[in-house]
C-alpha cells in the first residue's frame, strides 16, 4: 500500500542533531548540580568469596570522604530484571559471585579521592571455588552459586511444535552441527553515569544514562522503599545501549543510597573497565541443532539444544534463553521444532539483552546449516530460502503472526543489488567469498517485564497556547537509535504540519510512563501512542473550527502547515484578524493566503481552552496457550537479508569483509536516513561479534581485556561499504505501517559473514570470533579431512 | 602543587592554575564548562576526547593541561561561528553521520583536521583519518559520506556563489 505522506519516509535531520555536533547536547557525566559529590564502588578482586570481614575505617578517615556504604548498611532487598528472579542486591554482604561484585560505596569530594576512599576498604576473602564455564557449572558436584538456582540453572525451557520425530523420518538430508560463542559487551561509547539528588520534599530525581527509566524508577522505588511517584528517572542525552543499559544497576542504586546518607547530590560516572565488570552484553552461547530438509529444499525439521553461559546473576537470562529458541520458527516455514535450553549461572559479569537478544548466534549457526544443507542437495542458497520463506499472514509453529513480512522482497532486493548470481556463477576462487542470510525480529515484546496488564507506554501531544507549537510529552528513551525524532515526525505527519512546528521532550518517568529502549519497541508502540495523541489533537482543533464556521469537522485539514478545506474559507478573515490583533508589534505575521496552523490552532485554544490529546498503546492479546509462548510475541516482524562478500587470507586466516549488502522491511519506514543508519550499525556490531569481539577471561576469572584496546570493536579502516536497502511494506498494527529496525538488521550479519568464509575457504567455522587463529585451524583441519563441503 | 598556564581555546585567552597530573580533558570538561569532548575510555582507545592541538588532532584524556600551556586548542564548542553551523556540523546533520552523538565532537574534530590538510581526501584517506575514533552506531558509513559531502561543500564555498 503505498500513501502520500508530508513528512514521514523523508530523510529529515535528527531533531537532535544540531545540539550534538555543536557540543551543546549534555549526557549525564556533562551533568553537574550545586554541592555535588563524587561517588565510586568498589569491587570484589575475586570471583567467588565469602566475606569474611569488612573494614572501612581507612576510608572513612581519608579527608574528604563523605561516606562509605557496605552491604550491612544498604537494604537487602533482592532486585533485577524478571521478578521470578531477582538475584542482586546492591552491595554484597556475605559473598562475592564474580570478580567485579559491588562490595562497597563511598561518596567524596572529588572523582580521586571517592577512588582512593574505595581502594581503602579493606575485605577480607574467604575464597571459594569458582564455576567459569557453562559446562563445569552442570556438572554434579559443582559449587552452587545461587541457593535459589540448584544446579546452578537459572532457567531452562523445553519446547515442542509439531512432531519432531516423525519429521525426522520423513527429512531426506539432516545435519547435526554444534556452534560455540563467546561473551561480548555492547561496547556503547557513553560508559554508564548516574547523578542522584534528593530535593528538600525528600523526592528523588536520578539523571542516569540508562534506556529504561521506568524500569529504574520501579527498582529504585523497591529498593528504597519509595511509592514510585516520590522517584523521577531522568535521561540526559544518552550515548548509545544497545541493550545492556536496559536495566537498573547496583551503581544507580548505590549513587541514591549514597545521596540519601550525605543528603547532597551525587555522581558516580564508570571507567571502561567498569562497563565490562558491569557486563549484561551478549550471552555466551552453545548451540547444537540438527536440521532436516526434503531433497526438494523443503524444510522438515529443528531439533535445538542450546546453554547459555549467564554469569553470576539472572538479568535478561529468562527472556534470553526462551528467544534463543523461539525466534528460530521464522521467517521460514517449519513445521516441527522441538527446543531445549539451559541458561546457567557461572562466576563471571552478568549476561543481559544485547541487540538481536537471544536470537543472533542461534540464527548464525542455524543459517549456516541452510547454507550446508542447500549445497548438499546443489541447491542455490537464495532458493532454499525463497523455497520455505513465510509471507505476510503466515503464523508460525509456536503462534507468532507474521502481519507483514517482505522477507521474499528483501532477498530478491539483496540479490539483484549485489550481483549474486553472476559472482556465484564465476565458480570459487580460492580466498574469495560471499555469503547470504536472513533474520527476522519482534517489532516490540508483546509482555512487559512484570506481570501487568499496564499500557506499554503513555503520550500526551500538547498545543502551545499561543498557537503553532506542538509538544510531545513521551517517556520514551532516546539512546541515539533516533526515537525522539520518530515522535516528531509521526505527530507532524498526523497533524499535517512541518517537523519544526513539533518539539519532543522524552525520557523523564515524570512526562509520561514508557517501558523503554529495547525489543525494538519504540516506533511501533510510542509511535502508536503519539499519533493516537496527535488525532485526538486534531480532532479538538477541527471542531473548533467546524464549530465557529458550520462546517463539518472533517472538512478541516493541515497540509504543510496550512489549512485546507473542502468549500469555502468563511472563517479565515476573522480569525486571522483576531490573531493580528493580539501581536501588534510583531512581524512575520500570516497576511494572506490559506489560513495557517499557528492561527487556527490560537483560534482552537480561545474556542475551547488547554487542548492536549492523550495516547496509549498496549498491544492484544498475543500468543499461545503453553508455557513461556510469551516471549517471541509481538505485534509485528520485522525482516531482512544480507549479503557479505569476503576476502580470506589462506596463509594467515585473516578475514577482511569486502562488502556487506543489506535489505530490510521495517513496513514503512519513518525517516529514511535513520532506517540506514540502524542497519548500518546492526551490520557493523554484527560483524564485530562475526570476527573480533570477544570478553576474554584468565584462571580465576578476571576479565583480560577490559579495554578498547584488546576488545576490537571495528574500526572506520575494518568497516566494508555497507549498502542498506530499505524494503517498505505496510504493517497493519502499526502507526502509519512502521515496526521495526533497531535490532532486526544484526541477524543476518554474522552468519552471512561465515558463509562466506566457507565459500572462500571451504572451512566451516564452528566458534565465534572468527579470528584468524580459529579461521586457520578450521582451514587446516580441512586440509587433513578434506572439505566440509 | 598548582602551576598557571595560559593558552589559547577557541580563539580566546585561558589563564588557568592546574595541578601537574591535570589532564587536557578535565581542564577543558571541569575546569572551564566544555563538555563538548567525551571520555568514553580514559586511555586513548576510544577518541570521543579528541581536540585540536595546534590544529591537530589529540586523545585529551592523554595530554597534560601543562603540555597545552602556550598552544591552540580548537574544541567542538569553537567550530560554529556566529551561531552558524560550519559545513562540516552541516554535513554531519544532513547525512546523517549523527546517531548517539557521543563520538561526534571527536569525529568532527579528526575529520576537521583532515579536510584542513587535505581538501579534497579519497574514502581511504577519509577512514584513515578518523581511524582512532570509535563509534558504534553507523557503522562509519553514514560519517564517511558526511566527510565526503563536507569536503564538497568546503570546496563550492571557496570557489565562491
Amino acid at each position: 500500500m503505498k500513501r502520500d505522506f508530508q513528512v514521514l519516509g523523508g530523510r529529515a535531520p535528527r531533531v537532535d542533531a544540531g545540539d550534538k555536533v555543536t557540543g551543546q547536547a549534555l549526557y549525564a557525566a556533562d551533568l553537574k548540580r550545586p554541592g555535588m559529590l563524587f561517588g565510586a564502588l568498589a569491587h570484589s578482586p575475586v570471583a567467588h568469596a565469602r566475606i569474611v570481614g569488612v573494614n572501612a575505617d581507612r576510608a572513612r578517615s581519608l579527608p574528604g570522604v563523605k561516606a562509605v556504604l557496605l552491604g550491612a548498611d544498604v537494604p537487602q532487598v533482592r532486585f533485577g530484571v524478571s521478578p521470578a528472579r531477582y538475584d542482586e542486591t546492591v552491595l554484597a554482604l556475605d559473598r562475592v559471585r564474580y570478580a567485579g561484585d559491588e562490595v562497597a560505596a563511598v561518596a567524596a569530594v572529588d572523582p580521586d579521592t571517592a577512588l582512593a576512599a574505595a581502594g581503602l576498604v579493606e575485605v577480607e576473602y574467604e575464597e571459594l571455588p569458582a564455576v567459569l564455564d557453562a559446562s563445569a557449572a552442570l556438572l554434579p558436584g559443582a559449587p552452587q552459586i545461587h541457593d535459589m538456582y540448584p544446579g546452578n540453572i537459572c532457567a531452562e525451557v523445553h519446547q515442542e511444535f509439531g512432531d519432531v520425530a516423525q519429521a525426522r523420518a520423513q527429512a531426506e538430508v539432516v545435519r547435526r552441527d554444534v556452534f560455540t560463542s563467546k561473551m561480548q559487551s555492547g561496547a556503547f561509547l557513553e560508559p554508564q553515569c548516574a547523578l542522584a539528588e534528593f530535593d528538600h520534599a525528600g523526592r528523588l530525581t536520578l539523571w542516569s544514562a540508562t534506556q529504561t527509566p521506568h524500569y529504574v524508577q520501579r527498582t529504585l522505588a523497591m529498593v528504597l522503599g519509595l511509592p514510585e511517584h516520590r522517584v523521577r528517572v531522568v535521561m540526559p542525552r544518552v550515548g548509545g545501549g544497545f541493550g545492556p543499559k536496559a536495566s537498573a544497576s547496583s551503581m544507580e542504586i548505590a549513587t541514591c543510597l549514597l545521596a540519601r546518607a550525605t543528603g547532597k547530590p551525587v555522581k558516580t560516572l564508570f571507567s571502561r573497565e567498569q562497563v565490562f565488570l558491569h557486563g549484561r552484553g551478549r550471552h555466551q552461547f552453545r548451540h547444537e541443532m540438527e536440521t532436516g530438509i526434503r531433497r526438494d529444499g523443503t524444510l522438515v525439521f529443528l531439533e535445538h539444544r542450546a546453554i547459555l553461559d549467564g554469569g553470576a546473576f539472572a538479568s535478561f537470562g529468562i527472556a534470553t534463553v526462551y528467544y534463543a529458541g523461539s525466534l528460530l520458527a521464522g521467517p521460514y516455514r517449519l513445521p516441527n521444532m522441538k527446543y531445549d535450553g539451559w541458561r546457567v549461572v557461572t562466576n563471571k559479569p552478568a549476561c543481559g539483552a544485547q541487540r538481536g537478544h537471544g536470537a543472533v548466534h542461534a540464527r548464525a549457526l542455524f543459517e549456516q546449516q541452510l547454507d550446508l544443507l542447500a549445497e548438499e542437495i546443489g541447491m542455490d542458497p537464495f532458493e532454499l530460502r525463497l523455497k520455505n520463506v513465510m509471507q505476510a499472514g503466515d503464523v508460525t509453529c509456536n503462534e507468532l503472526n507474521m502481519s507483514s513480512l517482505g522477507m521474499r522482497e528483501c532477498l530478491e532486493a539483496v540479490r539483484s543489488d549485489c550481483g549474486w548470481d553472476e559472482k556465484r556463477r564465476q565458480g570459487r576462487r580460492p580466498g574469495r567469498g560471499i555469503g547470504m542470510a536472513c533474520g527476522f525480529f519482534v517489532s516490540g515484546a508483546g509482555y512487559p517485564i512484570y506481570r501487568s496488564r499496564t499500557p506499554h507506554c503513555t503520550v500526551r501531544v500538547r498545543l502551545d497556547e499561543n498557537g503553532g507549537g506542538v509538544q510531545v510529552l513521551s517517556g520514551a528513551a532516546e539512546i541515539g537509535q533516533g526515537s525522539d525524532t520518530m515522535l516528531a515526525t509521526i505527530t507532524a505527519e498526523a497533524l499535517g504540519i512541518p517537523l519544526d512546528h513539533v518539539t519532543v521532550r522524552s525520557g523523564d518517568t515524570d512526562l509520561a510512563l514508557d517501558l523503554g529502549a529495547y525489543s525494538s519497541r519504540t516506533t511501533l508502540m510510542t509511535g502508536s501512542a503519539a499519533k493516537e495523541a496527535a488525532e485526538s489533537v486534531l480532532r479538538q482543533i477541527q471542531e473548533a473550527l467546524a464549530r465557529a464556521t458550520g462546517e463539518p469537522a472533517g472538512d478541516f485539514s493541515f497540509v504543510r502547515g496550512l489549512l485546507h478545506l473542502r468549500g469555502l474559507p468563511h472563517c479565515v478573515e476573522a480569525i486571522r484578524a483576531e490573531f493580528q490583533k493580539e501581536r501588534r508589534g510583531y512581524s512575520g505575521l500570516p497576511a494572506e493566503g490559506p489560513l495557517t496552523f499557528r492561527e487556527a490552532s490560537r483560534f482552537a485554544f480561545l474556542e475551547r481552552g488547554l487542548i492536549t490529546g492523550a495516547g496509549q498503546y498496549r498491544p492484544p492479546p498475543l500468543g499461545g496457550g503453553f508455557k513461556g509462548a510469551a516471549v517471541g510475541t509481538s505485534p509485528a516482524y520485522g525482516c531482512s537479508a544480507q549479503v557479505a562478500e569476503v576476502e580470506v587470507d589462506l596463509e594467515t586466516g585473516q578475514v577482511k569483509v569486502l562488502r556487506i549488502t543489506g535489505a530490510h522491511d521495517c513496513g514503512q519506514a519513518v525517516n529514511r536516513t535513520q532506517v540506514e543508519g540502524q542497519m548500518h550499525g546492526s551490520m557493523s556490531m554484527g560483524l564485530g561479534e562475526a570476527l573480533t569481539e570477544q570478553v576474554l577471561f584468565d584462571a580465576r576469572g578476571r576479565i583480560l581485556n577490559p579495554n578498547f584496546s584488546d576488545y576490537k570493536i571495528p574500526t572506520a579502516l575494518d568497516a566494508p561499504e555497507l549498502r542498506a536497502l530499505i524494503v517498505d511494506s505496510h504493517e497493519p498494527n502499526g502507526p502509519f505501517g512502521a515496526k521495526e529496525v533497531g535490532e532486526g538488521g544484526i541477524m543476518p550479519t554474522i552468519p552471512a559473514v561465515l558463509n562466506a568464509i566457507r565459500d572462500a575457504t571451504g572451512a566451516v567455522i564452528d566458534e565465534l570470533p572468527a579470528t584468524p587463529e580459529r579461521v586457520l585451524a578450521a582451514i587446516r583441519k580441512l586440509g587433513r579431512h578434506g572439505p566440509a563441503r | 602543587m598548582k602551576r598557571l598556564i595560559r593558552l589559547r581555546v577557541n580563539g580566546e585567552p585561558v589563564e588557568t592554575a592546574v595541578p601537574a597530573n591535570r589532564t587536557l580533558l578535565e581542564l577543558l570538561r571541569d575546569d572551564l564548562g566544555l563538555t563538548g569532548a567525551k571520555e568514553g575510555c580514559g586511555e586513548g582507545d576510544c577518541g570521543a576526547c579528541t581536540v585540536l592541538l595546534d590544529g591537530l588532532p589529540v586523545s585529551s584524556c592523554l595530554v597534560l593541561a601543562l603540555q597545552a600551556e602556550g598552544r591552540e586548542v580548537l574544541t567542538v564548542e569553537g567550530l560554529a561561528q556566529d551561531g552558524q553551523l560550519d559545513l562540516l556540523q552541516q554535513a554531519f546533520v544532513e547525512e546523517g553521520g549523527v546517531q548517539c552523538g557521543f563520538c561526534t565532537p571527536g569525529m568532527l574534530l579528526a575529520a576537521k583536521s583532515l579536510l584542513d590538510a587535505k581538501p579534497n581526501p579519497s574514502e581511504a584517506e577519509i577512514r584513515a583519518a578518523i581511524s582512532g575514533n570509535l563509534c558504534r552506531c553507523t557503522g562509519y558509513q553514514k560519517i564517511v559520506e558526511s566527510v565526503r559531502r563536507a569536503a564538497d561543500l568546503r570546496r563550492a564555498a571557496r570557489r565562491g556563489p
